[in-house]
């Protein structure tokens, strides 16, 4: 005889679980030990929180445009927070001593810069090609009202051409089925045709340096052309940003072409140069850090010796002196009339400092992936550097999210060690500001502006690699 | 949609042959002075007690393992340390593993296509084609768009199984692919390895699963200390054992068998 079963009725939950008075009372008064620490930490608010907003916000001053505004000698002057400085000063903090005539050259490698990056960082809201035509009209048009007719031109070619060549490949082209060298060879061919008709047609137009510069760009944009398959949009997007946007940055900033006056490095500074400082160094360091960290895990000796080597090295010795090293240093092994800038310098400094951090956390990733990973690539016929790219780095990189935005976020804040050789990022420039004899004695308000400003690229870098990590970490294991 | 056997290349019937191969980890011989060659379409079940070197035996067919004595030719391509062999006979021997080995960041769709696509340059909508005709084949076409760890062990088999099928194989590795199933779940595999059996695939299966060596091998061949002990139709193996070793290993999977 088998019994009946019947399943217990659901009941609701007891009452103290439920509503605001539930949630209060479970997480913090649920025991003596935590009533009194909420009791502890609410009283830590009251007494921090009041003050602080005082200062900041309610007895600010805002209104004013000169020193004036804010003297503590003047009977209504108030008592907190002298913002009139940090409004006055703006122009010095963002960009530096870079020349007021030239600033918009500035804004618009940033206007354009983040333009082209939205698509990359949220790839979803873009992925059908209707909103990405959309969008890049909407980004030519930016160009156009903010910089008028010959910038939108270029905006035009920077945000159309990726449709453009996502259409177009030369093997299918060119009748080419032989693999290898004699199959890549009449697209190669072509492409150096093409880059010299590049250099030649811009020559006259932007002198040689810059014709150049672009001419082997445009070759090497190429390459990717010789693939029997197109590639994406959104992987033109990538291509574009990260070899046409630097060499515009790079024209633009310094100048001395297209009737751009020439700007040296050492009038950069401010905001502007922490950001070209911190970017070129993340994209730089990622990939470099990605190579070390393949090298020391390396079957090679020779390879792998010197990639531990040169981890060990740099590991061992802080920034500072690295920097020091790269500015006076560094030139004494050159000869005496080679000159390599000094904000280069820097930047190889910081660049290979942080690689080898950063191939250290990805190594740590690359021995989390299981050994059935490879020989399973293996055994599909997958060779080391495919394998790598698309099975093995996805993978590494995905688990080293919270390791990686660790290095990003302080290489950000590591900018302001280049002030040791005499750059001006925002920090120092706020150190320069404050020793202003006519703003004297608001080194407050300079170092809390400096420290939100920080704050805020920090803070909006760590939420994105936590969106990061939440889009690649569910459904996967 | 392709078929496995290939007429035009029936020239030898040796799809692998195996000779006086010896292997060493180290100062330890794994592999002791192996001979075997296997027809193709033959279906070969290795079978032997744990840490015999059967694993290793058959990583070494597609040079998973660097043997150092012998001779291993994978249909007329000899394995030397030459990287251009290695890859030819990587492309014709498929393997399966013990935890499937599926790659974990891709939809199963994806594990499926990706190889055909960058490997063998297979169009995208073809590798499409073909990915679902294989998962059709293993029963879970509606698995394509499910990550692998929303699978089961299973059906995770089953699709590191269709993997494998999309690279076109000519031979198929198994090495231990059900030891780290539930058994409901091994006979769900063991059937697409019956029906991958029946359609001529030559395959090399390392199991325990005597069943499947009773009904589908052409030949068991046993493994004890790094060496063949003993090789013979599955009738005789099971019925008549030669060697003293033998007899005691088929008694322990035997009683194992009954009590499990
Ligand atoms: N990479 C290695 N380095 C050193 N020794 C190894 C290595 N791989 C396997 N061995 C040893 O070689 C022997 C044979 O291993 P193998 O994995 O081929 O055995 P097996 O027959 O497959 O056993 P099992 O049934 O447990 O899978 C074992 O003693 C094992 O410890
Ligand atoms: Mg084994």
């Amino acid at each position: 005889m088998t019994a009946k079963w019947t399943p217990k009725p659901s009941l609701p939950p007891p009452a103290l679980e439920k509503g605001i008075g539930g949630w209060i009372y479970k997480n913090l008064f649920s025991s003596p030990g935590n009533a009194v620490l909420t009791l502890l930490g609410a009283a830590l608010l009251l007494w921090a929180v009041p003050p602080v907003v005082r200062w900041a916000l309610l007895d600010a001053n805002w209104i004013g445009q000169s020193r004036s505004a804010c003297d503590p000698l003047s009977a209504d002057a108030p008592t907190g927070a002298c913002w009139v400085f940090i409004k006055v000063r703006l122009g010095l903090f963002v960009y530096g001593f870079y020349p007021d005539p030239e600033r918009w050259r500035v804004n618009i490698i940033f206007v354009v810069g983040a333009l082209a990056l939205w698509p990359l960082l949220a790839p979803t809201l873009f992925k059908h090609s209707r909103v990405q035509v959309v969008y890049s009209i909407a980004a030519v048009a930016v160009v156009l009202i903010l910089f008028g007719a010959k910038p939108a031109g270029a905006a035009l070619g920077f945000f159309g051409l990726p449709f453009l060549l996502a259409r177009i490949s030369l093997k299918k082209r060119l009748p080419t089925e032989a693999g290898g060298i004699k199959g890549i060879a009449p697209g190669a061919g072509l492409a150096l045709l093409g880059a010299l008709a590049v250099y030649g047609g811009l020559r006259w137009l932007l002198g040689p340096a810059p014709s150049g510069a672009i001419a082997t760009l445009a070759a090497l944009l190429c390459l990717p052309l010789i693939f029997a398959k197109p590639l994406s949009v959104m992987l033109w997007r990538g291509i574009f940003l990260f070899t046409v946007y630097p060499l515009f940055v790079f024209f633009m900033l310094v100048g001395g072409v297209l009737g751009l006056p020439h700007v040296e490095t050492h009038y950069w500074g401010g905001l502007f140069l922490t950001l070209v400082v911190a970017g070129s160094g993340m994209v730089t360091a990622l990939p470099i850090g990605i190579l070390l960290a393949l090298g020391r895990r390396s079957e090679m000796p020779v390879i792998k010796t010197l990639c531990v080597s040169f981890i060990e090295f740099v590991r061992g010795v802080p920034l500072v002196s690295v920097l020091f090293m790269a500015s006076v240093m560094f030139p004494l092994f050159l000869p005496e009339d080679v000159n390599v800038d000094k904000l280069l310098r820097a930047l190889v400094g910081i660049t290979f400092f942080y690689a080898a951090y950063m191939a250290e956390v990805i190594r740590g990733g690359l021995q989390a992936i299981p050994k059935g990973q490879y020989e399973a690539a293996q055994a599909l016929g997958w060779s080391y550097w495919k394998m790598m790219g698309l099975i093995i780095l996805p993978q590494t990189l995905r688990l080293v999210i919270p390791g990686l935005a660790n290095n990003f976020l302080s290489l950000l804040k590591d900018t302001t060690l280049v002030a040791v050789i005499g750059l001006l990022d925002l920090l120092g420039i706020a150190k320069a500001a404050m020793a202003d004899v006519e703003w004297l004695g608001f080194t407050k308000e300079a170092y809390v502006f400096a420290a939100a400003v920080f704050w805020t690229f920090c803070f909006g870098l760590s939420r994105y690699s936590v969106h990061l990590e939440k889009k690649y970490h569910v459904r996967y294991r | 949609m392709p078929t496995h056997t290939d007429p035009s290349s029936t020239d030898s019937p040796k799809i692998i042959v195996i000779s006086h191969l010896n292997k060493w980890f180290g100062e330890f011989h794994v592999l002791k002075d192996i001979n075997l060659a296997v027809d193709k379409g033959e279906k070969l079940v290795i079978c032997g007690p744990s840490g015999s070197g059967k694993s290793t035996l058959i990583r070494c067919i597609n040079r998973l393992e660097k043997h150092q004595q012998g001779q291993i030719i994978v249909d007329g391509i000899e394995l030397t340390n030459d990287v251009k062999h290695i890859d030819q006979v990587r492309r014709e021997v498929g393997m399966l593993f013990q935890n499937f080995n599926l790659f974990p960041h891709m939809t199963v769709l994806e594990n499926l296509t990706l190889s055909p696509v960058w490997i063998r340059k297979m169009p995208l909508k073809e590798a499409r084609e073909l990915a679902f005709h294989y998962l059709e084949r293993v029963k879970i076409p509606e698995l394509a768009d499910k990550y692998p760890g929303q699978c089961s062990g299973g059906q995770q088999q089953r699709v590191a199984i269709a993997r494998c099928l999309c690279m076109n194989p000519k031979v198929m590795l198994f090495d231990e692919p059900t030891s780290a199933l539930d058994p409901e779940m091994i006979k769900e595999v063991l059937d697409v390895m019956i029906d991958l059996a029946n359609s001529g695939m030559t395959m090399l299966c390392v199991t325990h699963e005597m069943g499947f060596a009773r009904t589908v091998a052409d030949r068991v061949v046993f493994m004890d200390g790094g060496e063949i002990v003993e090789e013979n139709d599955p009738e005789n193996f099971f019925n008549h054992p030669q060697s003293e070793r033998t007899v005691l290993f088929l008694s322990q999977i035997i009683s194992h068998e009954f009590k499990g």
